[in-house]
């Protein structure tokens, strides 16, 4: 994420001085090597950014010219795409998706926490098998989001298994509460494996030893998981919500798979600023996903800054310093 | 050399994307198309052009190409395949012509995109009299135009058809399809008493919320004497007569006429719960004709058991909505003399034919739906032919994907239960002015 070049530190004698100079050479030497990493990331992802902003603030207005017919356009710099946002027709369209891109996060990653942990315990067992275990138990994760939306859009068909399983008759991927929980139905089933691997890698790191003392002084089951395995496996379950959580605000895929473009009970940020985008608005489309960038932005530093996220590998004792 | 141009375009279509970059943020300053006056402006230049289609799924387009690369060698045409998905083209297509990129020289467009594009000046006006629009099928005309000029030849055209189960409407004693929905009503309750009638429903459509429920709706309005858009090009779907079309589809779902499943129908799901003997009736475009005859299906029960007929409507045969596709010359495209030759030559009479035999695809052109050998090969053409006759091109609105979600989402709301239809076309109405208004 961050990328920090050591300055070289102030030379203290002069014997080191001469050293210090070559340091001073070899970070001219690595500038020099990164530059052009530096070049495509300015590229490829800085002027991106800039020229959406930068779109965000362009307002257009169109006209048609009632004699010919031909479209005319204006082009101002305003803020009326933001302005959208709080008054106006599409308010409550936007204010829909930020919504559901809320809700789907918060209960999708909540679900998936839960399993994936009751997963990673599992998986965590030497039991006969376990290999096998584990590589299957990846295979949702495996299959590309698009493919696991069609393959849940069978399941929820009108006549497909979801209903003939729960003896229902739901029409699940019409407009409503149950499209929602399709949506959030096949999200979990797809990445709730993810947290577990990346919780099992976390229950692997605890010492066996610990269990024993444990044992010793008699502590049971319940209280050995809260007060010695989730504490220990919080780093690496921390990162992999985190990870989850950026990724499920910006859910596009699935709704617009599963259930549907345009349909409002499951329109997300994401879905919503291509809806724009596809009918010419390019300027509250930018706006959107401005407003999307900026709000995943805030829950990425809320969550290093709150449970401390360990990014980058400095070690549980570094979240202090 | 090939392989150089083609790389001297993409850095054209680079550069062109970043002097759109650059040209945007001039600010204040007024964006005016009025370049396209009365006339069809000039269209020179001899050479190679391209040819931008969604993918050709069938080998038939690069056949035909061949014959015009073989006989044109110096104008050859390339083909630029987009994607299967109608947005994605409409997408790519708007982006060249928003970056004035000439990679797209002959754009293939789809019937309601023509105004969007002929309004924003990016396609040029054809001279209708290098075209023989005495012989093509008025509606289709209709679609090609815009403001009275045409800017694309038609190239494919689309109708709505009924399709009645033959075999239970004999057994129920009814000598033909009905004409009106009153008698589809009838017909339909006699064939639910029978025993093979048991557990069906009347009639389907496509009515989940997409593009196939503006066309289904359209229908209903426009088959009971309503409309949505006016020939002034203004809403006018706030009427008696379009109530009752809309009241068509939703005392359909509320009475069971229609089956509640219909509300997540497209065409393919549609064509599946007619095969799976779910409805009597079922609305569909003439491409499934041909696929429900596969007797090899073990879940298709209605092989040689189906006919077609007309659209119903409310008081005689109803309206269709006018699917399709026009070509159109790209402003922005080079060589718009071989483009003009090209598109004459590739919608020729000679040609559609190949399409309608190779493809199923429906001709723009009136004489061959009338081809005894033609009629032979696919017996539904006069029906389909009295659907497009008898058709309506959708809105005609600029804004066309503003139109059409608004008009999915009220006709939805009305025909799934969470508003009145008297509210539906009310907030449809305003919605519409406003659409049209703003555009």
């Amino acid at each position: 994420m961050t990328t920090t070049v050591q300055a070289p530190r102030k030379p203290a004698t002069a014997g080191r001085a001469r050293k210090n100079r070559r340091n001073a050479g070899t970070g001219r030497f690595a500038a020099l090597l990164l530059s052009p990493t530096v070049l495509v990331l300015a590229l490829v992802i800085g002027y991106p950014i800039v020229s959406a902003v930068r779109l965000s603030f362009l307002v257009t207005h169109n006209g048609i010219n009632p004699t010919t017919g031909m479209v005319e356009n204006t082009t101002h710099v305003g803020v009326d795409n933001y302005a959208a946002i709080f008054s106006g027709d599409t308010a409550s369209q936007f204010w829909n998706a930020f919504w559901n891109t809320t809700t789907f996060t918060v209960a999708g990653v909540f679900v998936e926490t839960v399993l994936g942990v009751l997963m990673a315990l599992i998986m965590n067992r030497a039991f006969r098998g376990r290999g096998l275990v584990r590589a299957s138990v990846l295979v949702p994760w495996a299959i590309p989001t698009a493919i696991s939306g069609l393959l849940w859009k069978w399941i929820f068909q009108s006549e497909g298994i979801a209903n003939t399983l729960l003896h229902t008759h739901i029409l699940w991927t019409t407009e409503g509460f149950h499209a929602w929980v399709a949506v959030l139905v096949a999200d979990v089933w797809k990445t709730a494996p993810f947290i577990g691997l990346l919780a099992l890698a976390g229950l692997q790191m605890i010492p066996g030893d610990v269990y024993e003392a444990a044992k010793v002084d008699g502590s049971g089951p319940w209280r050995t998981f809260w007060r010695i395995t989730l504490p220990l496996a919080r780093p690496a379950l921390v990162v992999a919500v985190l990870f989850r959580m950026l990724d499920a605000l910006r859910m596009f895929d699935l709704p617009f798979v599963l259930i549907g473009a345009h349909k409002h009970s499951v329109e997300t940020l994401s879905t919503f600023a291509w809806y724009e985008a596809s009918n010419l608005r390019y300027g509250s489309a930018a706006a959107y996903s401005t407003v999307l960038f900026l709000y995943i932005a805030l829950v990425a530093f809320v969550f290093v800054k709150v449970l401390g996220a360990d990014l980058v590998g400095r070690g549980v004792s570094g979240r202090k310093s | 050399m090939r392989i150089k141009r083609s790389m001297a375009r993409r850095a054209v279509a680079v550069l062109g994307a970043l002097a759109l970059a650059g040209g945007v943020a001039a600010c204040g300053s007024s964006d005016n198309n009025s370049s396209a006056g009365s006339k069809p402006g000039k269209l020179d230049g001899v050479g190679p052009i391209t040819l931008a289609t969604g993918k050709d799924t069938t080998g038939t387009l690069n056949s035909i190409l061949d014959e015009w690369n073989k006989a044109h060698p110096d104008q050859k045409v390339t083909l630029t395949e987009l994607p299967e998905d109608a947005d994605q083209q409409l997408q790519q297509m708007v982006q060249n012509a928003k970056t004035k990129s000439d990679a797209f020289t002959v754009l293939n467009l789809d019937v309601v995109w023509t105004s969007e594009f002929a309004a924003n000046g990016w396609v040029e006006q054809l001279p209708e009299d290098q075209f023989p629009m005495d012989r093509y099928l008025p509606p289709v005309i209709k679609t090609a135009q815009y403001f009275k000029k045409l800017y694309a030849a038609p190239y494919a055209s689309d109708g709505g058809m009924l399709y009645s189960r033959s075999d239970l409407l004999k057994q129920a004693g009814i000598a033909k399809p009905p004409t009106t929905w009153a008698e589809m009503t009838a017909d339909c309750k006699k064939v639910l008493k029978l025993p093979a009638g048991k557990g069906m429903s009347c009639y389907g459509g496509q009515l989940d919320k997409y593009e196939g429920l503006t066309v289904n709706f359209s229908e209903a309005v426009n088959s009971a004497g309503g409309q949505v858009v006016g020939s002034d090009g203004k809403p006018n779907v706030n009427t008696p007569d379009a109530k009752k079309g809309l009241d068509f589809l939703v005392n359909g779902v509320k009475d069971g006429t229609i089956p509640k499943d219909a509300l997540t129908w497209k065409e393919e799901e549609s064509r599946r719960g007619f095969e799976g003997g779910h409805v009597v009736f079922l609305r569909n475009w003439p491409y499934i004709y041909a696929l429900m005859g596969d007797k090899k299906d073990s879940a298709n029960k209605v092989a040689g058991k189906y006919e077609v007929s007309p659209l119903p409507g409310l008081s005689g045969i109803g309206k269709s909505s006018l699917g399709g596709h026009n070509l159109a010359i790209s402003k922005f495209g080079k060589n718009k003399k071989t483009a003009l030759d090209f598109i004459k030559w590739f919608t020729s009479e000679k040609n559609e034919r190949v399409w309608l035999t190779k493809n199923s695809q429906a001709p723009v052109y009136g004489s061959l739906y009338d081809d005894p050998a033609l009629q032979k090969q696919f017996p539904y053409l006069p029906t389909l032919k009295k659907s497009i006759e008898n058709a309506e091109p959708r809105p005609a609105i600029v804004n066309y994907g503003d139109a059409t979600a608004a008009i999915e989402e009220q006709a939805y709301a009305a025909i799934s239960g969470s508003k009145t239809s008297d509210q539906a076309l009310k907030d449809l109405q305003a919605n519409l002015a406003k659409i049209v208004k703003n555009q």
